[in-house]
């Protein structure tokens, strides 16, 4: 009966899922085709087989009854465990949000639930700008409704994609857009706050000196909020913004192109000023096809090193995944035979997030409700501590599909 | 035991020592120790010293072999040009040395379909190709599926499929003699033999022994049976053996995570001989349980746990759906996972002629990131632009991530400009950078005195671009 009831639930979800990505509406389609030539960049593969070798077999005799083996499930032992962090503060806590949520704090490599169980789950913060954007057109037919209305957009993120967090993206101080204030924010700040209840984080415009203006600004006008300010940099004067954050409670997001000793010094510069229970790291994400393999090696690596004892990678790491949109192939209208790409794009998000996932990212800052939603349920079933049911299994093979 | 935990260390010396040492080129390497440099870089195979081979180094050419043998085997599934090599893997993870063989996708096909339908999934699967960064990305087997349980028509079946393809099967039965009728239409292709269980393992090994097949042990979500019958085939004499640990959804796809990592740590970090052979995922069983999903749904997850499976450690999987969207992000997130981490993906910085350019042509720059190159490179030639094109050195990154992280700076692209000689090629002084670079757009006219045209996002838009603002 339970698994019925299970299968049931599931097919509701799936058509929540379904509704989100299959509203296919008539493409504009620039006529685009692929014909790469083919280019001569062969990365060899090496050679690992060793050919016209046998161990000297002593003659088999056949047995006749299974010789009984037991597999010694091979658990390690790691030194160290990732820092929690915090994110958001409720009233208790000295802010106004409605809950507030630990990432981090793992003592196993991710989604090793064979040595130990998940402690925190990883958790799913949505996109919202706070000006219109170009966004790819499998994303803006969910979100053209409320684009320049970042209130209404955090409000559809939490309430209809189920987003943990909301990162409000405030671009419009970006020297080569508005150019707008750091003062000038704050409103919009103040209206996202009022539409949704959940942990936010603070996105800036990538300007080293707007930036750090708008992290003095909005730590000092929301004090105790527990904000995630998106993101502190090697190239921003990190001193003053460091102490204000520590001194009005707000976590800090780490960025780093890719480069785990730029990761360390960083976070040692912020030792001066903030605790290791207020470090995020962005260790920079790259899209599938576009750098992911990077991407994700750098971050096993972290979280490796991080559990094995270097202290100053024991940090939980968020990754832009909404990069994954930089891939063409995320996007552009293809050859038929590729398409949708309505259901090509949000899977290259999806595949991004899991491939990263697996490497041991915390938080997700990502875009398409059907990739949140399969994440989400990814995670969910990840950490459920539920089992396998292998009695049918073997009926694929002779399965009519 | 104790050689297995040395083995991760391997150095040149290592291998050297027990070489003839007679630095007779005949491995066309300089020496012997340029040689064992090379092996233990995996290379150059051992099997290319010639001297080693002879009957008075024997004693010392078997312990080669098993120094240099890669903790998960490597099985060969198929014969001829196309037969495909799994497993063989030296690592756990891709960071501590690389990966070999990336994991084989197979498409399935059944003995109850059309035999336009099997001709038209084999079609598509071997026509399979997409251009990424200078390879040509393909998928590499078919299963064949008993789904009527009749030996004749499995046999019938087999037999189709064999005339119409020349990739390497998996052929799937759990009943032997349905299985044998299908191994007799092809004894010699040494097709992968799908499966051997708790209960028909014996029957099963003796097929994989007569036809010389390599066979999958498959005890799902039974990690003691799967070891049992690893353990019993081999005593048996089956040596060419795949894992089939389940791969399930949902509240599976925990355990599913958990066998393939547990089966792989085993092989790579404990040296468990009984772990230590390729792993099969299936993301197509989703299929015998979907329930009310839609297709697409079914495709949608189908996809995500076989990209999953890919990332964790999975060395041949089977697929159900061709459609491009499903198969596209996976046959590249195998390209990237299987990228060797040891080489920078990047290209020579300098100058690149694009079709016939002359003193009017418009110049572009980009980075030296192999991906970014071979993109614009391509958009370029394929849209017949004659340019010239100036590959600045970004130290391998893209376009907007060398600019964010300071890599890709004005002052490069000031510098490339003079080294490239470029200011000798063409009348005019304007480039055209990547809309990516746009920050960096005020700095570059500065430092080169050349005018910045900001060029499109994407280079996909750079034909239509050109057509609408290009002036020399």
């Amino acid at each position: 009966m339970a698994a019925k009831k299970d299968d049931k639930n599931l097919g509701v979800e799936v058509t929540e899922l379904m509704e989100l990505i299959a509203k296919f509406q008539n493409l504009e389609l620039h006529d685009f085709h692929l014909e790469a030539k083919s280019l001569e960049l062969r990365i060899d593969g090496g050679v690992a087989s060793m050919p016209g070798f046998k161990l000297p077999n002593a003659i088999p005799t056949k047995p006749t009854a299974l010789l009984q083996q037991t597999f010694m499930p091979p658990v390690e032992k790691y030194s160290s465990s990732i820092s929690e962090v915090k994110l958001g503060a409720t009233k208790s806590e000295g802010g106004t949000r409605g809950r507030s949520l630990i990432i981090g704090g793992e003592k196993t490599p991710a989604f090793y639930t064979f040595e130990n169980p998940v402690i925190n789950k990883p958790v799913v913060t949505l996109d919202v700008f706070d000006m219109e954007v170009p966004l790819s057109k499998a994303v803006k037919m969910h979100v053209k409704e409320v684009m320049g209305d970042p209130a209404a957009w955090a409000k559809l993120a939490v309430e209809q994609f189920k987003a943990d967090m909301v990162t409000i993206h405030l671009i419009s101080i970006d020297p080569l857009l508005k150019d707008a204030t750091a003062k000038s924010t704050l409103k919009t700040i103040e209206n996202v706050m009022q539409a949704v209840d959940v942990p936010l984080v603070i996105g800036g415009c990538g300007d080293p000196e707007k930036d750090t203006a708008l992290f003095e600004e909005v730590s000092q006008a929301f004090p105790g909020e527990r904000f995630l300010l998106s993101s502190f940099t090697r190239d921003m004067n990190i001193e003053n913004i460091a102490k204000s954050a520590k001194k009005n409670n707000h976590a800090v997001l780490a960025f780093t192109p890719m480069d785990l000793n730029m990761a360390r010094e960083l976070n040692r510069n912020l030792y001066d000023h903030l605790g290791r229970e207020d470090i995020v790291m962005d260790l920079s994400t790259a899209a599938l096809g576009y750098g992911l393999d990077y991407a994700f090696t750098n971050m096993e690596r972290a979280r490796l090193a991080g559990l094995l004892g270097d202290s100053e990678l024991a940090h939980p790491m968020s990754s832009g995944t909404t990069n994954a949109w930089a891939a063409r192939e995320a996007w552009l209208k293809m050859e038929d035979k590729w398409e949708p790409r309505e259901l090509r794009g949000p899977l290259w998000e999806v595949t991004t997030a899991l491939t990263l996932l697996l490497s041991g990212v915390d938080m997700f800052m990502m875009i398409h409700p059907a990739a949140v939603k399969t994440l989400k349920d990814v995670i969910d079933n990840l950490s459920s501590g539920k089992k396998a049911d292998p009695s049918k299994y073997l009926d694929w093979v002779s399965a009519k599909i | 035991m104790s050689q297995k935990a040395a083995k991760k260390e391997l150095s040149p010396i290592d291998i050297y020592k027990l070489l003839p040492k007679t630095n007779c080129k005949e491995c066309k390497q300089e020496n012997c120790m340029a040689f064992a440099t090379k092996v233990v870089a995996r290379e150059v195979n051992i099997s290319q010293c010639t001297p080693l081979q002879k009957p008075e180094h024997a004693k010392n050419s078997a312990i080669l072999h098993d120094l240099l043998k890669p903790p998960v085997k490597e099985v060969i599934i198929g014969v001829g040009d196309k037969a495909c090599k799994v497993g063989g893997k030296l690592v756990m993870y891709r960071h501590e040395f690389t990966y070999f063989n990336p994991t084989a996708i197979a498409v399935d096909v059944t003995d109850e379909m059309t035999e336009a339908e099997i001709v038209t999934r084999i079609k598509s699967t071997e026509n399979f190709s997409y251009e990424y960064i200078g390879n040509t990305l393909k998928l590499d087997m078919i299963a064949v599926r008993s789904t009527s349980g009749d030996a004749d028509k499995f046999k019938n079946c087999v037999k189709k499929v064999s005339e119409t393809t020349n990739l390497p099967l998996i052929l799937c039965a759990l009943n032997a003699s349905v299985l044998e009728a299908g191994i007799m239409v092809i004894p010699k292709a040494r097709p992968l033999l799908y499966a051997a269980t708790l209960t028909n393992w014996k029957d099963m090994a003796e097929l994989a022994l007569m036809y010389n097949c390599p066979i999958v042990a498959s005890a799902p979500n039974d990690l003691n049976g799967l070891a049992t019958l690893a353990k019993t085939l081999q005593v048996y004499g089956v040596q060419d053996i795949v894992l089939d640990p389940g791969t399930f959804f949902n509240d599976g796809l925990a355990d599913t995570l958990n066998n393939f990592t547990m089966l792989r740590r085993a092989a790579t970090k404990v040296g468990d001989e009984l772990a230590g052979f390729p792993l099969l995922g299936l993301p197509l069983s989703i299929w015998a349980n979907r329930g009310e999903l839609a297709d697409d749904l079914v495709r949608w997850r189908e996809a995500y746990v076989a990209g999953m499976l890919i990332t964790r450690f999975t060395d041949i999987i089977v697929l159900h759906s061709t459609e491009g969207w499903v198969q596209l992000p996976n046959v590249i997130l195998r390209q990237n996972i299987y990228t060797d981490p040891r080489k920078p993906v990047a290209v020579a910085a300098g100058l690149k002629e694009l079709g016939t350019p002359n003193e009017n042509s418009p110049v572009f720059f980009t980075s030296n990131f192999a991906l970014t190159y071979y993109t614009v490179a391509a958009d370029l030639e394929s849209s017949k632009t004659n340019a010239y094109l100036i590959i600045v050195d970004a130290e391998g990154s893209a376009i907007d991530s060398g600019v964010a992280g300071r890599k890709l700076t004005a002052e490069k692209v000031s510098d490339a400009i003079k080294a490239t000689g470029i200011e000798n090629k063409v009348k005019h002084r304007k480039i055209i950078i990547p809309g990516k670079a746009s920050r960096i757009s005020g700095e570059i006219e500065e430092l080169s005195g050349w005018k910045v045209l900001v060029g499109p996002r994407d280079s996909s838009e750079i034909a239509k671009y050109l057509v609408d603002k290009w002036q020399p």
